[in-house]
């Protein structure tokens, strides 16, 4: 089937050229004035951020509610004004009240994935359900805590965006609730109506004001409502209560005495499915076969005549459906006919059985006057035990993909899905887990939900968090540091060495020499290392002194990430003892950091010249060795270049290099005197 | 973005049941919105409560207990900033905040210390440059004296009675230059003090002496977020990281106990390493002997999934707070 084309609101290809730019979560789309050529129309703006899974793919819904748009940009209807367009993805992430939902489904979606998985039959089903109802009871809490928002806030526009939001979970819920008790606990017959009845015992709330009316009124059985009230108690199948409200009824009216007692009698006698095993189907069978010949006798004899009320009661009873049907206005709902239906009619009615009677409900009930609303297909699909089209028509519907993503991840933990291979070789737990992840991605917060989600798809997963990872902006060194951490444990070196990149240059920029350098150390990074520590040492070319002694005194082992930051840790060491007066260790390690190649050449003039006050010393600090060396430094460095013409006109360096070169001769001469002399006695 | 600090209610002590359990939720009583994201905050005194912002900015809010409302009583703008204008308004995160009326003491991102005064509009004194990486938490160590860690592993000690823009100490680890990320001083026993690292490593040092710690423990798999000693319990320690564990940290039990390392993925250990100087009075902490005065270590949290940011500590309760956006509180911590 063909993908529905999802249009920008107020953006007409048509009327103006429009230009857009992806963002990592958004796509921005202007209206230009740019002359059009060619003519043809631009492709349209409005396809989601990821190609090719969207090219015609009708499967859960693929593209169709992909985007929605929102105007950011003021011009209102002047032909010449241009409007910029913000089209995100996922507008229901943004819905404050819903982050409890997200967040809570989270860990519960966390714990599904690594429940046990040996434990095998009744105990991972129990289990599984028991999640499902964890689910349900996060859909409910946010139901309430809406609700409230809904009641508390004064903005009617928002009051409206609230209750539509509730009228949401609730469907969410219900159809929910109805999937656990089809699919994941598979009830069967015998257990299964009764689970349909608290299903819909649940779901219909206007019960409990009309209780409540009554039975506060003085004489509740002369409320109009009241037998409405006891009517819906049997249609729900809520027999106790029901005859309580009859007893009032019957004391308050003598007459009807003998027929409430027959009345009160066959309801409480009423043969109800147990969830325990304490009889079988047969059984129960039977004693409904006899309950049912008995209330079919009581109606014939005209027992009930002379209380329309209570005779309809007793047709209810029977199963009669235009009695049930006339009661329409109380159940509100088809599915509710279908359940009452079922309880008085056939109470051990067998999963695969009720297709039949769900179409036959929806038929009978709404009768033809209108036509089937989309959650009515939901829940048709549902009684079908066709698990694709509830997640089909659920994706459909939806704004969001939370529900079907949950839901499917569930189905799938049941064993209930086939590997329905999509187009592109993921099954479809995957395909809308990603989908849901890839939206919370666009969130500045949530997308650290997201990662859990991805790490649980085996295919894309990875690929998919890799792709997004780089793409969350890092606007504290706290965030990056935890954009990090997820990296490295899942081994993503290329992320890690990016990110660490964009942190280092920052800190960079801002000077902060220290943290660059913490970053390139994270990420093992040494040209980045080099990088710094040129700069340090530009630094004190320039200022004849160092920055940031607290950092290079204290390197540590990190000093041997890069060979110039090695250079940098053993200058500064040199400075160190030169300060302390500690002259041949000085020397050695002057030395070493020129013969050893540590040094980069650019500084060996200024390694040289250091070596200026230490050959000036009136001890002899150098050795003969050493004074050979440092030679060989100086020649190899005055010899090099033939192209540093500079070099040889500037004064300032020809009159070092002189210098140089007299004060190692002189030192030379000095210690071929000194080790030639013997130790005098 | 929607940043808001709020006061919660988290029970009367009154209502404990039978089992001393509270009952009722936190209730939220007031909130206000905040520019920027929560890095740190404190309370000054009994209504005040300073916080630092993503945005370099410093405010104290006030909390109105009579009609249960929060509002802004004063600003520092730009108290940490970056000096690259380029920037994004330039501002740099201000990552740890102390108190102890009336001063405050802030560091960020920057390198920066600053020093405030409760009421006064400008500075009392800042330190430029008094760190060339980030500067990630601040403690009191007295009075007059302050310590910091930053993100190349070091901590350090400032006299702010002396004018010189130089730490009077300067310590750090013996191997890789770990960041180091929270700090947290002994209550009683001033010299001794505990940092966590980005390894998730506990390091308890002794700074009358030497420039190393005193032990290394081995302790979360992720970076350790915030570390404090039990304000009147000194024994108990807490540390929360992002691996999503918070860990409490019992060295009040007896020698005789064998000690239990409840750790889910059961490879923690306790590297002690030896200390050279003997001590008249020994802290559990400053332990250098391996087989007396062992640690029990527990796992607060059940089921881990995502990092716990914060936790304070005082009584018997003890909140945290996780990046699954939820808090938790629990009153019965020594129950």
């Amino acid at each position: 089937d063909t993908v529905p084309p999802q249009v920008v609101p107020g953006a007409d290809p048509s009327a103006r050229q429009l230009c857009f730019a992806w963002g990592p979560a958004e796509v921005l789309v202007c209206e230009t004035l740019f002359g059009r050529a060619g003519g043809s129309r631009s492709r349209s703006p409005s396809r989601s951020p990821c190609p090719s899974r969207f090219c015609g793919e009708g499967r859960a819904g693929a593209a169709a509610r992909a985007l929605t748009g929102s105007l950011a940009g003021t011009g209102d209807g002047a032909p010449s004004s241009s409007r910029v367009f913000v089209v995100r993805r996922d507008q229901d992430i943004y819905i404050q009240t819903l982050r409890k939902l997200f967040n809570e489904s989270h860990g519960i979606f966390m714990g599904l994935q690594r429940s046990e998985e040996e434990l095998a039959g009744k105990s991972r089903k129990a289990q599984l359900v028991l999640v499902s109802k964890n689910y349900r009871s996060v859909i409910r809490a946010c139901m309430e805590d809406m609700h409230q928002a809904a009641v508390s806030t004064k903005d009617p526009a928002l009051q409206g965006q609230y209750s539509t939001q509730v009228s949401i979970l609730s469907a969410m819920e219900l159809i929910w609730n109805l999937c656990e008790i089809l699919f994941v606990e598979a009830a069967t017959a015998g257990p299964l109506l009764l689970r349909l009845l608290d299903w819909v015992r649940l779901h219909v709330c206007d019960v409990d004001s009309m209780v409540r009316e009554v039975l506060s009124s003085e004489s509740p059985s002369k409320h109009k409502l009241f037998w409405n009230v006891v009517d819906i108690f049997v249609l729900q199948g809520r027999m106790d209560e029901a005859r309580h409200l009859l007893s009032k009824e019957a004391s308050a009216n003598p007459t009807s005495m003998n027929m409430y007692r027959i009345l009160d009698d066959l309801m409480k006698k009423m043969p109800v499915p147990s969830l325990g095993n304490t009889q079988t189907l047969t059984e129960l069978e039977l004693k409904w076969q006899h309950w049912h010949e008995e209330c079919q006798r009581y109606l014939q004899d005209g027992t009930f005549a002379s209380n329309p009320h209570m005779e309809s009661i007793c047709k209810i009873l029977l199963g009669d459906e235009d009695a049930i049907l006339e009661k329409k206005e109380l159940m509100t709902t088809w599915y509710h006919f279908l359940v009452t239906r079922l309880l008085y009619s056939h109470p051990t009615v067998k999963p695969m059985e009720l297709r039949f009677y769900a179409q036959s409900s929806v038929d009978l009930f709404l009768g033809g006057e209108s036509s089937p609303e989309p959650l009515d297909m939901i829940l048709m699909a549902a009684f079908e035990f066709e698990m694709h089209q509830v997640i089909k028509e659920c994706s459909i519907v939806l704004s969001n993909w939370w529900f079907v993503a949950h839901l499917t991840d569930l189905l799938d933990h049941c064993k209930l899905l086939q590997s329905h291979n999509l187009y592109f070789g993921s099954n479809m737990r995957e395909f809308l887990l990603l989908e849901y992840a890839s939206g919370l991605f666009s969130h500045h917060s949530l997308w650290q939900l997201g990662v859990d989600y991805f790490d649980h798809c085996p295919e894309y997963g990875r690929v998919y968090l890799e792709l997004h990872i780089e793409r969350i902006p890092l606007s504290t060194e706290q965030k990056a540091l935890k954009v990090l951490r997820i990296c490295e444990q899942r081994q993503m070196h290329e992320q890690v060495r990016s990110i660490c990149k964009i942190m280092a240059m920052k800190a960079l920029r801002n000077n902060r020499l220290g943290s660059a350098l913490s970053w390139s150390i994270r990420a093992k990074d040494a040209a980045f290392a080099t990088l710094i520590s040129d700069r340090f040492l530009k630094d004190y070319c320039e200022r004849g002194c160092f920055s940031d002694l607290d950092l290079i005194d204290n390197l540590g082992p990190s000093m041997l990430l890069s060979d110039r930051l090695t250079f940098l840790g053993k200058y500064r060491e040199f400075h160190r003892l030169y300060g302390e007066k500690r002259f041949p260790e000085a020397a050695r390690l002057l030395l070493t950091l020129m013969t050893a190649h540590i040094a980069p050449c650019s500084f060996w003039m200024t390694l040289l010249t250091d070596a200026l006050p230490l050959l000036e010393q009136k001890e002899v600090i150098f050795s003969a060795e050493q004074t050979y060396e440092l030679m060989r430094c100086l020649e190899d460095l005055t010899a090099g270049n033939p192209d540093k013409q500079k070099f040889q006109d500037d004064d300032v360096e020809t009159t070092k290099v002189e210098m140089l070169r007299l004060a190692l001769a002189r030192n030379l001469a000095r210690v071929i005197v000194k080790e030639g002399t013997v130790e005098g006695s | 973005q929607d940043n808001r600090i709020s006061i919660w209610s988290a029970g009367d002590l009154g209502n404990a049941g039978l089992n001393g359990e509270y009952h009722g939720e936190p209730r939220l009583l007031c909130d206000i919105q905040h520019n920027g994201d929560v890095m740190d905050m404190q309370f000054l005194d009994q209504e005040r409560l300073v916080v630092a912002s993503s945005t370099g900015t410093v405010t104290i809010f006030r909390h109105h207990q009579n009609n249960q409302t929060l509002s802004a009583n004063h600003r520092w703008e730009k108290a940490h900033y970056h000096v690259d204008q380029d920037t994004s308004c330039g501002g740099a995160a201000c990552t740890g905040v102390v108190c102890s009326n009336p001063e405050i003491v802030t560091v960020g991102e920057d390198g920066r210390i600053n020093l405030f005064r409760a009421d006064q509009k400008d500075a009392v004194r800042t330190i430029d440059n008094a760190d060339s990486s980030t500067l990630h938490a601040v403690t009191f160590l007295r009075t007059t004296e302050i310590l910091t860690v930053n993100s190349i592993g070091q901590l350090k000690i400032w006299d702010l009675r002396q004018q010189r823009n130089e730490p009077s100490q300067i310590f750090s680890l013996a191997g890789d230059r770990v960041p180091l990320h929270c700090v947290d001083r002994h209550p009683n026993q001033q010299h001794i003090v505990a940092t966590g690292g980005q390894d998730g490593m506990l390091s308890i040092w002794d700074i009358r002496q030497g420039t190393m710690p005193v032990s290394l423990l081995n302790a979360h798999e992720a970076e350790m977020w915030e570390v404090h000693f039990h304000p009147s319990n000194p024994d108990h320690l807490f540390t929360c990281s992002e691996d999503g564990s918070l860990w409490h940290w019992d060295t009040s039990i007896n020698v005789s106990e064998k000690p239990s390392f409840l750790h889910p993925g059961g490879r923690s250990t306790a590297y002690l390493s030896h200390s050279t100087i003997n001590q008249s009075v020994v802290s559990a902490w400053l332990s250098n002997d391996p087989t007396k005065d062992r640690m029990e270590i527990t796992n607060l949290i059940p089921n881990q999934t995502l990092s716990v940011n914060s936790l304070d500590v005082l009584g018997p309760c003890l909140v945290y707070g996780t990046d699954a956006e939820a808090i938790y509180v629990n009153r019965q911590l020594f129950a």
